[in-house]
């Protein structure tokens, strides 16, 4: 009996997808993707020219104004944009896995219809406001409080590195606030709600162009039915958000790996020492080697989790496998990327330092690498602390 | 109405062509991609079918080896609505008046009111297969537009010339080729390249058509393009500029 073979390539039309999406990278952020990092500019045109492309409508059926692709096509973008520029790639992973996703998987009909069109046509944004200054891993510790007051919500704390917050094309954000003593909820803060503050951008390591903010709520006012899903279901939902995003976050590590594979390999056949390319050295060689092995794997690892989320299997599994070793992948690679460049490699013109800058925070972003392997060792059945 | 886009297969451009030594024809591999300068004429050909609405159509024509069809899936999966390809073994190395023989029969069988096509393909650059398409199909030819507008059954176009361009008006049916500068081409997203797949794609031979392809052109021998060589270097001592100016006009850039 002839068993179904593993499929090792993507579909005809994932790989003509990712064509135009490369193309459209190379064309319209690749060029500007230097200078976006130094000024730490939001390109909002850009963005908007990602939206008409549909990208942020991936994954989303047809009826609420997506594109009817699935988790697969969106980790080919994600990926081809990241390779390019990873401040848009995680504008777009935020965008659609936190922003938009949350809103998508637990809005009631009328918050669907209402925001859903603009954020799935890359016209508007949302953010996730999860995080805390001391809720980061330890998400549950959340101590923002909504207290509902007649038919109003009374918010009263503040959120800490949340992407996508404070952009000109934000429209909500959806945060996590305790609603009671033990229960934490979902609930949609329109952006420009009086008591509602988004505080200047981060002077970050890497992901200049990315918009990151501090969010301050101080008696901030929003309708009751701006709950999101049911209350005290906001912990269950944000965990539910997460396993989706980092497979995406994966698909993010991947293209920065990719392209430090690339460069690498380009820099060690055309940089001459002692007479001879450099990668006619073992020690210069054998390191693109190794890079095109952890490319391999990441990509292997990515499109495992993103294919068994597009078959609606389990993922957390697979997705905190891809996350943990894709983003460590991306660390490694940006740093023998840049060992390979040399001195040049150190120079903000050259493309590894800001790959090299911007790698660290894959391993922390949507879940530390400490926190994968905590899901990866649970999920092999070791004692829960 | 119903526009046709003359549209052209050809080998990727990212990669050095070959040419077959007895022939000197260039070999065509399976997968080529869509003239880049024909995503114009088909941008160009969406924007009217979106203005005129649903009585109109986009038709691709083609004359290519079939291949893959991975550039003609380009051009639907922008949002052509269909195409045709005339693949037949007997058209290969055809010089232009062949190919505008071809396409004029396959268009005259399937109908038109307006015939878009680019202004040279990037693989052959004879720059005339136009033309002679709109003498085939006796209809008038507005050449090199940069700006194109529908006024009823009337299409006007900005015609580029050295100078500026000229205004010119024609009643349909009627040929146009439009430069790359015309508009700018949508990507295909996710679902255009979904839905290309499913598109009809209709292919025909020479007999079906009943032409009988004559190619008048024979290539006699190829050279290749000789090494750039080193540039002049200007030494600038307060009046390098008009070194620079005399250059460019000797060159007739300026």
């Amino acid at each position: 009996m002839r068993g179904t073979a593993l499929r090792f390539e993507l579909a005809d039309e994932h790989e003509s997808f990712r064509k135009v999406v490369r193309d459209f990278a190379e064309a319209e952020i690749a060029p500007q993707a230097a200078r976006w990092d130094e000024t730490g500019a939001f390109p909002v045109a850009t963005v908007r020219k990602m939206g008409e492309l549909g990208l942020f409508g991936l994954p989303f059926p047809e009826d609420v104004g997506g594109i009817g692709g699935d988790f697969t096509s969106l980790c080919v973008a994600i990926e081809e944009i990241g390779r390019v520029d990873q401040s848009m790639g995680i504008t777009l992973e935020a965008g659609v896995g936190l922003g938009i996703n949350p809103i998508f998987n637990y809005g009631s009909a009328e918050q669907k219809e209402r925001l859903l069109p603009d954020l799935l046509s890359g016209n508007a944004l949302a953010g996730f406001g999860l995080t805390e200054a001391e809720a980061g891993s330890d998400a549950g510790a959340t101590k923002t409080k909504a207290v509902l007051d007649g038919d109003e919500w009374v918010i009263n704390g503040s959120k800490a590195f949340i992407t996508n917050a404070g952009t000109e094309l934000t429209s909500v954000v959806t945060i996590t606030a305790r609603t009671n003593e033990n229960e934490i909820s979902s609930i949609i803060v329109p952006a420009g709600t009086e008591g509602f503050t988004v505080e200047p951008a981060y002077k970050k390591m890497g992901w200049h162009a990315s918009d990151t903010r501090g969010l301050v709520f101080e008696d901030c006012r929003v309708p009751a039915e701006n709950l999101l899903g049911t209350r005290g279901r906001g912990f269950h939902q944000f965990l539910a958000t997460l396993d989706d995003g980092r497979i995406a976050i994966a698909a993010l590590a991947l293209g920065l790996a990719q392209a430090c594979l690339d460069v690498s390999v380009d820099y060690a056949k055309t940089r001459q020492a002692f007479g001879r390319p450099i990668g006619a050295n073992q020690g210069v060689a054998f390191q693109c080697a190794d890079l095109k092995v952890m490319v391999d794997a990441a990509r292997m690892l990515t499109y495992r989790a993103a294919a068994l989320k597009d078959a609606g299997r389990p993922i957390k599994q697979a997705a905190a496998v891809a996350k943990l070793y894709a983003s460590e992948a991306a660390v490694s690679a940006s740093r023998i990327a840049t060992q390979i460049y040399g001195g040049a490699g150190f120079m903000e013109s050259s493309p590894v330092a800001r790959f090299y800058r911007d790698a660290k925070i894959l391993e922390i972003g949507e879940g530390t690498s400490e926190i994968q392997r905590l899901v990866i060792s649970r999920g092999l059945g070791l004692p829960v602390l | 109405m119903k526009i046709a886009v003359c549209v052209k297969q050809i080998p990727d451009p990212a990669t050095p062509y070959e040419l077959d030594p007895g022939t000197n024809f260039v070999a065509r591999p399976d997968d080529q991609v869509l003239d880049d300068t024909d995503r114009y004429g088909v941008e160009v050909g969406l924007q009217l079918v979106e203005e005129i609405g649903e009585d109109a159509t986009l038709t691709l024509v083609s004359m290519s080896p079939s291949g893959t069809l991975q550039g003609i899936r380009q051009a639907l999966a922008m949002g052509a609505d269909r195409a045709i390809i005339i693949d037949d073994g007997s058209l290969r190395g055809a010089d232009a008046l062949t190919t505008a023989k071809v396409l004029a029969a396959a268009l005259k069988e399937d109908g038109f009111d307006l015939v878009i096509a680019g202004t040279e393909s990037t693989d052959g650059y004879a720059g005339v297969m136009p033309q002679q398409l709109a003498e085939l199909l006796d209809v008038p030819s507005l050449s090199f537009a940069r700006k194109v507008e529908r006024d009823g059954d009337k299409i006007r176009v900005e015609r580029q010339t050295q100078a500026g361009y000229n205004v010119v008006e024609a009643s349909l049916p009627a040929l146009l080729t439009v430069t790359s500068g015309v508009v700018e081409p949508r990507y295909p997203n996710f679902k255009g390249i979904m839905q290309a797949k499913k598109k009809p794609v209709e292919t025909k031979t020479c007999a079906d058509l009943g032409v009988e392809p004559v190619s008048q052109q024979i290539i006699q021998s190829v050279e290749p393009i000789p090494a750039r060589q080193a540039g002049e270097i200007v030494e600038d001592e307060g009046e390098g500029y008009l070194k620079i100016v005399a250059k460019l006009e000797e060159a007739k850039v300026i």
